[in-house]
């Protein structure tokens, strides 16, 4: 991509490295393909059911965007070294939130517990989803799964549609 | 201003003491935006009938933001080009443009959380919505107050005045625009 060439160029120009105004211009055209791939790649993955290919546009893509932006726009590359490391740090914290707390949150079930509001809330929504059914369900469904609104404990409380 | 600071660089980090004090909010807000995001996403995952509440998030709005805001970065990028060069009030008028651009999201984001709220999907309707919700209003909080201090930097640069703010705000808006980039395919792609 012309636009990493750029940087590659730029990058040993040391601090504050000034960039010709056409830089800016070329990363920009880049993200803007990059994003309509982003939004055409999911749409063809859903088409065929090629899960991968949501994933890959949808959420590698972004990856790739952010890079561009905090390289290209943000000069992180040309920063002082002790700014990577506090950053490295935020991020790394950020992941030890994930790792240490997902456990609890993504199983419903493990060494005598179990996460009994998040499984009813689970069986309610769907049944209420089947009953109600399609991507118009605020549309009449939720009068149609009565008696299951009695709404588990817990985080999940008002059933969706029941109000209009 | 008659007086300068003195501690304008530390010798330590080798970084413009305003530039670091960014970079050091930048990380503060990764763990800020990183934890809402690790805690959505492990939800997402979580829950299966979740899927059916994200249909209903509008994909247009959220492509249209998404260009807004990767516009207005390029015109915060060419406003600390233009301070680079010295050329103070042409980096104002830029920083202008960006603030345009942020009134410009904030006005298509109104608009689609008058239309969902309107069809039921409040920040107390379930889960899923109360992540959308509390994800893109505090996002839209800081496009508030990014506009808000960009509209201020750009009042002393349009007189050639401290021009190293240009950057200093440019970094931040930047980083506004890094969270859309994670918040778009997590809220408005992943259906």
């Amino acid at each position: 991509m012309s636009a990493d060439n750029a940087a590659a160029h730029d990058d040993d120009h040391g601090h504050g490295a000034h960039h010709p105004v056409e830089y800016y211009y070329k990363t920009y055209a880049a993200l803007v393909v990059l994003f309509l791939v982003s939004v055409i790649g999911p749409y063809i993955g859903e088409v065929t059911g090629l899960w991968w290919l949501t994933l890959i546009t949808a959420f590698g893509i972004a990856f790739v965007k952010a890079g561009l932006v905090i390289r290209n726009f943000m000069h992180l590359t040309v920063e002082k070294s002790f700014v990577h490391y506090f950053l490295i740090t935020a991020l790394a914290f950020m992941a030890l939130f994930f790792f240490a707390v997902s456990p609890d949150v993504m199983n419903h079930e493990g060494t005598n517990w179990k996460n009994l509001a998040a499984e009813a809330e689970i069986e309610r929504a769907l049944a209420e989803h089947a009953a109600g059914g399609g991507h118009h369900g605020d549309h009449g469904d939720g009068h149609g799964a009565e008696g299951d609104h009695a709404a588990p404990e817990g985080d999940h409380a008002a059933p969706e549609g029941e109000h209009h | 201003m008659s007086a300068k600071p003195i501690a304008t660089t530390r010798s330590a980090t080798g970084v413009q003491t305003a530039k670091l004090a960014v970079w050091w909010l930048l990380a503060s807000e990764i763990v800020i935006f990183g934890g809402l995001l690790a805690a959505y996403l492990m939800h997402r995952m979580a829950h299966p009938e979740w899927a059916n509440y994200a249909v209903h998030t509008n994909t247009l709005a959220g492509a249209v933001n998404t260009i807004v805001l990767l516009t207005s970065s390029l015109t915060a990028v060419l406003a600390h080009h233009a301070a680079e060069e010295g050329n103070g009030p042409k980096a104002a008028k830029l920083l202008y443009a960006t603030v345009g651009g942020a009134c410009m999201f904030l006005v298509i984001k109104s608009l689609e959380w008058s239309n969902e709220i309107a069809h039921g999907y409040t920040i107390t309707a379930n889960t899923f919505w109360s992540f959308y919700y509390t994800a893109a209003g505090i996002h839209g909080a800081h496009v508030i107050v990014g506009a808000l201090i960009m509209l201020w930097v750009a009042s002393t640069a349009r007189k050639n005045e401290e021009l190293h703010r240009v950057e200093n705000v440019g970094l931040y808006w930047h980083f506004v625009d890094l969270v859309w980039i994670f918040l778009f395919p997590l809220l408005y792609i992943a259906k």
